[in-house]
């Protein structure tokens, strides 16, 4: 009974005494840890410094992960496959047809055949006629106005594939601040700045485009701005989000305590670890907005209705569907410049999923504490946890 | 006479990207029923895998190697899943480290001890809820039968432990694996789970097989121990002999790590360096880079676990044994550390063995009555 | 705290965000440069200058722009969008009749997405690395990279064309109700469906092995429960949890897919009718149709919290 009580209240004594109480005190001597620190190493075997215990989550293990992330996108095939196809849809894009700019050639070289606007059957060779199907001349067809298919499909990735990249740099670094701000100072600041991001994300994406477009009409430049006028919100959520979670951990709340600066502590600690979130959702987002761009060309919203714009071909065939069966049925006007977009998007999201995968702060131990260690190594689940 | 648990060369590892881990290295050891066994060892050291490994509960890139879990005689890895499973829960149940993590979050705690009981037992739900009120009673919960409707998260970390060690006895079973079940509690509290844990084993005569890397909760709770390091056994014996007469000097640095009330050295005396990455561990004894008695014979040669009386291998039988090459070959410098109790100095002679395993069940009774 | 309260709480949050949402649709509208009437004559050679004076009077153009803004709002409080300049209709009348349209096509869209990602998520979670697996993350990969608008024409392409299994387009008045109904819905239905399906299974096989790798998993399987009662009840639960925040994003996705995948099968719903007006300047049908979808998307992050505290009782308690 009395052994209860003691237990209860006094539980600095750990559970030794009770036993040890019957006979006496125990104590181990002649254990001399200093004779290990002081001998030579018996054998070649050392401690891996770094490899026990997360110390990945510190500020070194951020240039270190950024590192590790690239090695890792390296070795991911698909990715890098993806990440090809990406780079030669630009490049085919942009070597299409000479680029003049007010007047002078700055891109002079022509990979594809024809003029996309050039009309077939009145300058090329008059017994092309509309929608002929492939031909080794016409390898994607004609389309509806006597053009070549081929031609514009290459030219075509021009607007959407640079829009993309425009507006996903925009949106992105707008969001990073944005976000950055709102999660750094909190309050009342972080209330309504959130609001305010509530409201974006209860337009979808297309409708406020299709709005922004109504009041400011098509073309490049007002594309740009219907993607980019609301498109900043997702990465603002994000961005608030990690820097709440990464200004709680115990190594920026060190900084804070020794006295470092709101700026270096942002620059050093924050800024690197929200980066990698920010990255793998541009890297996602490039393939959303050339589909919006894409779309607003189809429902004849975007460019003006000649250009060769994947999107704004489609729209260009589609009255060949709608009008049912007709003689033959030109399936090349609806499968390659649709194809085009397909391919360019679905290598956009292998590269973000790459990109995710490399960057997973899951996956290479960053943040997730005791837990997912044990799928790195057997017995993860027992470290971390008792420190 | 079989043992409740005969575990044999027991040896799991994990494939993972960086390599392969062997988490658990020709591990045997045997539990008696009714019995507390005690397994003792650094974070890493192997423990809650070994647990696992028992239910067969290691799950993909690990696989269990080698070796035999033979559960009243019947070997569990040659179990059909079917079979293995009426086992689990039902003869050999578990509590976990983290009691809050390993209750589901979307079900109320009661629900989850009730649908154990009518899966096992084949109660109809309003029997299994009775009797799962009752044990949460029995574990000291408060208001048993509105706490039932609570979820996890309603309760303390504590209440938790309770909760499950209430789920863990609620089909009675003869064997109960606790995988740290006190780390992550208080130390007021952990030491009120832990009785409860002891009293409980006494009155519906479950053994215990207590993970733990503390060794002050072995010295309270269980008859006999193992210790391990970087995956391996390095010694066995009944509780009172690995106290007072420690026969691994890794045994003997964990001792010497823990604080004493009214201690009057400097510091405490912590074993040096940090255990192996069980990826790359270091030739011949595992111990040796933080050992201060190793020579260089420990770098080359492997020491196995024997009977250090005698210096034969040890059997499943062998209540004492440890790991050390100073019981096979020798060591030129010996282990000169010696264990101290209450001023009179035990030179680590021999004879101080037999008769604390009498002394060891009388404690044990005395903790059962005293609680109340 | 109870559900309740929790329903209650979340409700009152929503005024301030449809507040913002009617801002920002008049602020679209309004605050480009230029007055709205005069650009919109300038486009649209149709409207008569007793119009022009009535939109103005209207829209209290004469005023300061937060009182137009108020003017606006009142109106729209009371159901009143305005009229088109074309036919004099009451923009609410289009509103009305065109939303069922949609709501099935979207309903449509959702119970199929539902019903492929779901099973396609667990066994995808469960098999994890196996070919199905690998099969159905490619799969669900090409579904979120589709572009809708060529789905759309890749399935009248087929089916409707080659193989004349389904109608190009729906007969112009059949009653929703009406079975036949079903055969015109399936191809748009499915066109909607399939990018909220792909995004869903991903989630829901990511969440899914994320759960099973839980120590409660690990805890139920100690239990000797069956695989089956560990996955369906005790895992499925809780990944729902993530799969039910991700809802009212691909709401806004369905309601978006519905401008495009309407004008593809030229369905007699709002998003036809959007693009229609967008490309005939009816600013009051424009802003009236934005206005309802952000409403009904705001309405649905309300639904799919009110869900995710059914899911999860931790929720109710913060």
């Amino acid at each position: 009974m009395t052994e209860d009580g003691e237990r209860g209240t006094d539980s600095e004594e750990l559970r030794t005494r009770r036993r040890t109480d019957e006979r006496g005190r125990i104590r181990v001597t002649g254990f001399d840890a200093d004779r290990v620190r002081d001998r030579d190493p018996l054998s070649a075997w050392s401690e891996r410094d770094g490899a026990d215990g997360g110390t990945d989550g510190t500020n070194g293990g951020a240039d270190d992960r950024w590192r590790r992330g690239l090695r890792r996108f390296r070795r991911n095939r698909s990715a890098m496959a993806a990440l090809a196809v990406v780079a030669a849809m630009a490049l085919v894009s942009l070597l299409a047809r000479p680029v003049e700019v007010a007047g002078v050639v700055v891109q002079p070289f022509a990979l594809a055949p024809y003029d996309p606007t050039t009309i077939l059957y009145l300058s090329v060779d008059p017994s092309v006629s509309p929608y002929d199907p492939p031909s080794p001349r016409f390898p994607m067809g004609v389309d509806g106005a006597g053009r070549d298919l081929f031609s514009r499909v290459l030219v075509g990735g021009r607007y959407s594939i640079s829009i993309g990249f425009v507006v996903v740099g925009l949106t992105a670094s707008f969001g990073l601040v944005y976000g950055a701000i709102s999660g750094y100072y909190g309050g009342v600041v972080d209330e309504v700045m959130m609001r305010v991001v509530d409201v974006v994300f209860a337009f979808p994406g297309l409708v406020l485009a299709l709005a922004v477009v109504a009041t400011l009409g098509g073309g490049y430049w007002q594309l740009v701005a219907a993607f980019s006028l609301f498109g900043w919100a997702g990465y603002a959520r994000l961005v608030r989000g990690e820097v709440l979670s990464i200004a709680e951990r115990e190594y920026v709340l060190a900084a804070k305590v020794i006295g470092a600066r709101d700026r270096t502590v942002i620059r050093r600690h924050v800024a690197p670890n929200a980066l990698s979130p920010l990255v793998v959702l541009a890297s996602l987002d490039v393939g959303s907005v050339v589909i919006g761009v894409a779309a607003l060309g189809f429902l004849g919203l975007g460019m003006d209705p000649s250009t060769a714009e994947w999107g704004t071909m489609l729209d260009a065939t589609r009255e060949t569907l709608i009008q049912g069966p007709g003689g033959e049925i030109p399936w090349w006007a609806t499968v390659y410049p649709g194809g085009a977009i397909f391919v360019f998007v679905l290598a956009m999201n292998v590269i973000g999923d790459g990109v995710n995968d490399a960057l997973d702060a899951r996956e290479t131990g960053v943040g997730r504490g005791g837990r997912g260690g044990r799928e790195d190594r057997g017995d993860g689940r027992e470290r971390g946890d008792d420190r | 006479m079989t043992a409740l648990l005969e575990v044999e060369d027991l040896t799991v590892r994990f494939y993972t990207e960086e390599g392969v881990v062997t988490a658990v290295d020709g591990l045997s050891y045997r539990i008696e029923a009714g019995e507390t066994f005690g397994v003792v060892g650094e974070s890493g050291a192997g423990k809650s895998v070994a647990a696992l490994s028992v239910l067969g509960l290691i799950d993909d890139p690990g696989r269990i190697e080698r070796g035999e879990v033979r559960f009243k005689g019947e070997d569990l890895r040659s179990m059909t899943d079917a079979e293995l499973r009426s086992v689990r829960g039902d003869e050999i149940a578990m509590v976990f480290q983290d009691a809050r993590a390993a209750l589901n979050p979307v079900y109320t705690v009661g629900e989850q001890i009730a649908e154990t009981i009518e899966h096992h037992m084949g109660y109809d739900p309003a029997a299994a809820r009775d009797r799962a009120v009752r044990l949460l009673d029995r574990v000291g919960i408060p208001e048993a039968g509105t706490r039932y409707s609570d979820y996890p998260h309603e309760f303390s970390g504590g209440m938790c432990q309770r909760a499950t060690v209430a789920m863990a006895l609620s089909c009675e079973p003869d064997l109960i694996v606790a995988d740290e079940p006190t780390t992550a509690l208080d130390v007021t509290v952990e030491a009120r789970v832990l009785d409860l844990l002891a009293d409980l084993a006494d009155e519906f005569d479950v053994a215990v097989q207590l993970i733990t890397h503390d060794l002050g909760v072995i010295a309270g709770t269980c008859d006999r121990a193992m210790v391990m390091y970087a995956g391996e056994a390095v010694e066995r014996a009944p509780i009172e002999e690995l106290y007072y007469d420690p026969k691994h000097p890794y045994t003997a640095g964990l001792m010497s790590a823990i604080p004493h009330v009214g201690d009057d050295r400097d510091r405490l005396q912590t074993i040096p360096g940090t255990m192996p990455d069980l990826i790359d561990v270091p030739s011949g004894c595992r111990f040796h880079p933080r050992c201060p008695f190793a020579e260089e014979a420990c770098t080359r040669t492997d020491p196995a676990l024997v009977d250090p009386e005698n210096g034969e291998a040890a059997t499943l039988e062998t209540e004492r044994a440890a790991a050390c090459l100073e019981y096979t070959e020798g060591l030129t410098g010996g282990l000169d550390y010696s264990v101290e109790v209450d001023g009179e100095t035990n030179e680590r002679a021999e004879d101080d063995d037999g008769g604390e395993d009498d002394d060891g069940r009388e404690d044990e009774g005395e903790e059962g009555g005293s609680d109340e | 705290m109870s559900l309740r309260r929790f329903v209650l709480r979340r409700a009152l949050s929503v005024v301030p965000v449809l507040l913002g949402v009617s801002v920002v649709t008049f602020g679209l509208f309004h605050l480009t440069p230029g007055d709205p009437v005069s650009r919109l004559v300038a486009l649209n050679p149709d409207v008569s200058a007793a119009e022009e004076a009535r939109l103005r009077e209207r829209w209290g153009l004469s005023g300061p722009v937060w009182r137009q803004y108020l003017a606006w709002l009142s109106n729209v409080l009371v159901g009143d969008f305005g009229r088109e300049f074309r036919t004099g209709r009451a923009v609410s009348a289009i509103v009305w009749r065109r939303l069922p349209e949609t709501l099935v096509l979207g309903l449509f869209g959702w119970v199929f997405a539902i019903a492929i990602a779901v099973p396609a998520g667990i066994y995808a979670a469960v098999n994890k690395g196996n070919l199905g697996d690998v099969a159905s993350r490619v799969l669900a990969l090409s579904g979120v990279s589709i572009p809708n608008f060529w789905l759309g024409l890749l399935l009248i392409l087929v089916f409707s064309l080659y193989l004349g299994v389904f109608p190009v387009l729906p007969p112009s008045r059949l009653p929703l109700y009406h079975p036949e109904t079903l055969r015109y819905l399936l191809l748009p239905g499915v066109t909607i469906g399939t990018a909220a399906a792909a995004s869903l299974m991903r989630v829901m096989r990511t969440s899914m092995a994320e759960e099973l790798n839980e120590e409660y998993v690990t805890a139920a399987r100690a239990r000797g429960l069956p695989e089956r009662t560990v996955v369906f009840k005790h895992v499925l639960r809780n990944s729902l949890v993530s799969v039910v925040t991700l809802a009212a994003t691909l709401t806004a996705g369905i309601v978006a897919g519905s401008v495009v995948v309407e004008s593809v099968f030229n369905w007699p719903g709002l998003g036809s009718e959007f693009v229609r007006a967008i490309d005939r300047r009816e600013i009051d049908v424009v802003m009236a149709i934005t206005l309802v979808t952000a409403v009904a998307v705001v309405l649905a992050n309300f639904l799919a919290d009110v869900l995710y505290a059914v899911f999860d009782p931790r929720i109710r308690y913060d």
